[in-house]
């Protein structure tokens, strides 16, 4: 973003009086970004990731010289993961922060509404884990994704559960969600191409906040299920996966990346009742080869790089690039540079498609071992 | 009612209820909502419950019955209802429990205390940090920590109860009614924000302590109580039947009722009106904090927000049972409790806060002071 002439008078003033490029000056020149995501609430912890994630990628960019000489400044949007405050802070990023592009959102039901305004004011935003097709499918030129859809994650688990469990019946329990009903729904698309979808005994939607599911759990064994399918995030995925164990329910479990969080062994109540769980998601970031520099970075700073940190890192480098890139702030211009060149980031290199898409799958299964860690599948 | 039900969810519901004692060659009852009423079915019910005509046990005939999901069917095993009316009573303890202060507090005040539900969420937080503080000194008698835990949890609780009516309420005595509706409105949010802040927006947990389980029946066909459901349920009727004899047979509970039915008059006999009602909010913070340890121990996870959803669906019973009502807050709860389970496990899990909720409606039609409320009389 082009600053006002005004911190260009004020860097000629610190130069003439022989300050150099004094830290006083430095903060004035500054390209704002905006880190957008729930920061507080019940998803907090997907916020601290991209928070932090963020602030390593502009710490290294700003070591390694900054956007065209400018340093990066981060400005923090909480979102809550609530539509509405998405709306309010997308337009306090745009008009207090003035922001020159936004990392975020988090939540699918936040970053839809949210990109609107970011694309009426034609500024570049990246979610790294907005994983709801819709996010991309409405034509808006500024947004892009830095991981996969859901029409990519749910037909994994639709291809696992037909092909490697080979289930007879199956429950598909949804949280009425955008994301968790759009990653249930295009899971049973997947199932119907599969030619599986009459074994669908069960799909209902349970209420986000609740905590008793035990009504829903005698159902699905009512209905025979021996594979429940899950989509939503892990405050509601423990305690069902909880019920499920106590009612005696020997059934497999899977979900998607909403409940892959080491949160879910807190929400329900042990590692004994997450044991054996199956969920997609994004590809372990931390395993990649090129992010292992950054991964022992973090770590020795304090902050395992888990989720979708090294995803918000890797937005961060794709906002840079296409600012070094276009040598402009103007999002059109950024957006038409993305989708044109390969960029590479901590995760490999990255090439977005008309919609602002990545150019692969980025998905994975991964298993909960019985010491409430997870692993990653081997294909 | 029928015809509501199926517009309700939208598509046909269907009982099949086998007949007692009748050979498995009988023809089964039909109680085919989408038609609008009970008829004889001219064939017999779908196979697999034509199968549970045939079963050998007495109640598995009494109670078998099936119903119709798109494209399937599921059976309705008596183990299967007779667990779905555990999850209910479960739940409806709850509710109950949490009740109890809404309809208190309403009783002698007239008031409604939307903090309340909040005060229970405290009470949840209370509960894990008690837990953990004495887990950490090295108490390792499960029982022992799940006294003292209830004990603090409770005594705490109490001191939020009485701190909350004392700053938000007790100024706002004599002002009109919205003031303190307003005020509760407001320390229900210093409460939430307050939580969240002091202990950080994520959901927390204690982990599972007491797996006890209690099964009946064999193999996969069993009814269940874990040993904490079964705790709910008999704390909640045993804290009820307590409090209801300190009501109606202590001089606490004459002096309650006094300055419920005409305050200033009590306040000329010589009652301090402003300990009683204080008592009151004690005691249904009390309630809460009870309600609070055992729904940690029950589902382990909880944040800020519960009381938010808890709170409403307990004030939702208390208005059904008759708020002002002790037994009408237990009673509400268990209906609550029971009609979302039984209305999630029969016909929808979407849609049963619609339906418990459109009973709340329809019993307020016929019944506008709930179930065991009693008249408001026109104070002269």
């Amino acid at each position: 973003m082009n600053q006002p002439s005004f911190s260009r008078c004020l860097l000629a003033v610190a130069l003439a009086g022989g300050l150099g490029l004094g830290s006083l000056a430095n903060a004035k020149d500054t390209i704002k970004i905006g880190v957008a995501g729930p920061m507080t609430g019940g998803y907090a912890a997907f916020g601290e990731q991209f928070w932090r994630g963020a602030s390593q990628a502009a710490e290294d960019i700003n070591a390694a010289g900054g956007i065209d000489g400018k340093q990066i400044e981060l400005v923090k949007g909480d979102d809550a993961c609530e539509p509405k405050q998405a709306t309010a802070v997308a337009n306090r990023l745009l008009d207090q922060d003035k922001v020159a592009a936004v990392v975020g959102h988090f939540c699918s039901s936040s970053t839809i509404p949210a990109s609107e305004v970011y694309a009426d004011a034609g500024v570049l935003m990246i979610t790294p884990g907005s994983t709801n097709p819709q996010v991309t499918e409405r034509g808006l030129p500024t947004v892009f994704r830095m991981c996969g859809r859901d029409d990519q994650q749910g037909p994994l688990a639709a291809d696992f559960i037909v092909n490697e469990l080979k289930a007879k019946k199956i429950a598909v329990v949804h949280d009425k969600d955008t994301y968790g009903q759009g990653i249930a729904d295009a899971m049973r698309a997947r199932l119907k191409e599969l030619n599986a979808d009459d074994r669908v005994v069960l799909y209902e939607g349970l209420t986000r906040g609740e905590k008793d599911f035990n009504a829903l759990v005698t159902k699905i064994k009512a209905a025979g299920a021996d594979t429940v399918y899950f989509g939503g995030l892990y405050n509601e995925a423990g305690p069902l996966l909880r019920q499920l164990r106590e009612q005696g329910l020997k059934v497999n479990f899977l979900s998607g990346d909403g409940s892959l969080d080491p949160a879910i062994v807190t929400t329900a109540g042990g590692p004994q009742f997450v044991e054996g769980a199956y969920m997609t998601s994004v590809r372990e970031a931390r395993n990649i080869a090129s992010s292992q520099e950054v991964v022992k970075k973090m770590k020795a700073a304090g902050f395992d790089p888990a989720g979708f940190t090294l995803y918000a890192y890797a937005a961060l480098e794709a906002i840079a690039a296409s600012m070094n890139g276009a040598k402009t702030g103007d999002g059109m211009k950024l957006a038409e540079w993305l989708k044109s060149h390969t960029v590479p980031t901590v995760l490999g290199p990255k090439t977005w498609d008309a919609k602002g898409d990545l150019n692969e799958t980025s998905f994975s299964l991964f298993v909960w071992g019985p010491d409430g860690n997870y692993t990653e599948m081997q294909k | 009612m029928p015809p509501l039900l199926s517009l309700l969810v939208g598509r046909a519901v269907k009982f099949c209820v086998g007949r007692v004692g009748a050979s498995a060659r009988n023809l089964p009852i039909l109680l085919d909502f989408s038609g609008g009423g009970l008829r004889y079915a001219n064939s017999p019910c779908p196979s697999e419950s034509a199968e549970l005509n045939g079963s050998t046990s007495l109640w598995g005939r009494v109670a078998a019955f099936s119903y119709h999901s798109p494209g399937n069917l599921i059976r309705m095993d008596w183990h299967i209802l007779a667990q779905q009316l555990v999850n209910g009573l479960t739940l409806g303890s709850i509710y109950g429990l949490i009740a109890i202060g809404y309809t208190m507090v309403y009783g002698i005040v007239g008031m409604i205390n939307f903090a309340h539900g909040d005060v229970y969420m405290v009470s949840a937080y209370l509960t894990a940090i008690c837990l953990a503080v004495l887990f950490s000194f090295g108490i390792d008698s499960l029982p022992f920590a799940l006294l003292a835990t209830l004990a603090t949890t409770m005594l705490i609780t109490a001191a939020y109860g009485w701190t909350i009516e004392r700053v938000a309420y007790r100024p706002l005595r004599s002002a009109p009614r919205l003031a303190p509706l307003i005020s509760a409105i407001g320390m229900s949010l210093v409460l939430q924000n307050g939580v969240q802040l002091s202990q950080g927006a994520k959901t927390q947990g204690v982990p599972s302590l007491i797996p006890a389980t209690l099964r009946f029946g064999e193999g996969n066909d069993f009814v269940q109580i874990t040993l904490v459901q079964l705790m709910i349920i008999v704390v909640s009727l045993t804290s009820m039947a307590a409090l209801t004899w300190l009501i109606q047979r202590t001089s606490l509970g004459r002096q309650c009722r006094a300055t419920q039915q005409d305050r200033r008059m009590a306040a000329i006999l010589g009652i301090n009106t402003d300990r009683i009602i204080s008592t009151v909010f004690v005691i249904g913070a009390a309630m809460a904090a009870i309600a609070g340890v055992l729904v940690t121990l029950n589902y382990g996870s909880f944040d800020f927000y519960i009381g938010f959803v808890t709170g409403i669906k307990a004030f939702t019973a208390a208005v059904l049972g008759g708020i002002g009502s002790l037994p009408g807050a237990m009673l509400g709860g268990l209906i609550l409790g029971l009609s979302e389970a039984l209305f999630s496990g029969m016909v929808n899990t979407d849609y049963k806060d619609v339906f418990a909720f459109s009973l709340l409606v329809l019993v307020l039609i016929f019944r506008p002071t709930g179930l065991l409320g009693k008249p408001e009389v026109e104070k002269v």
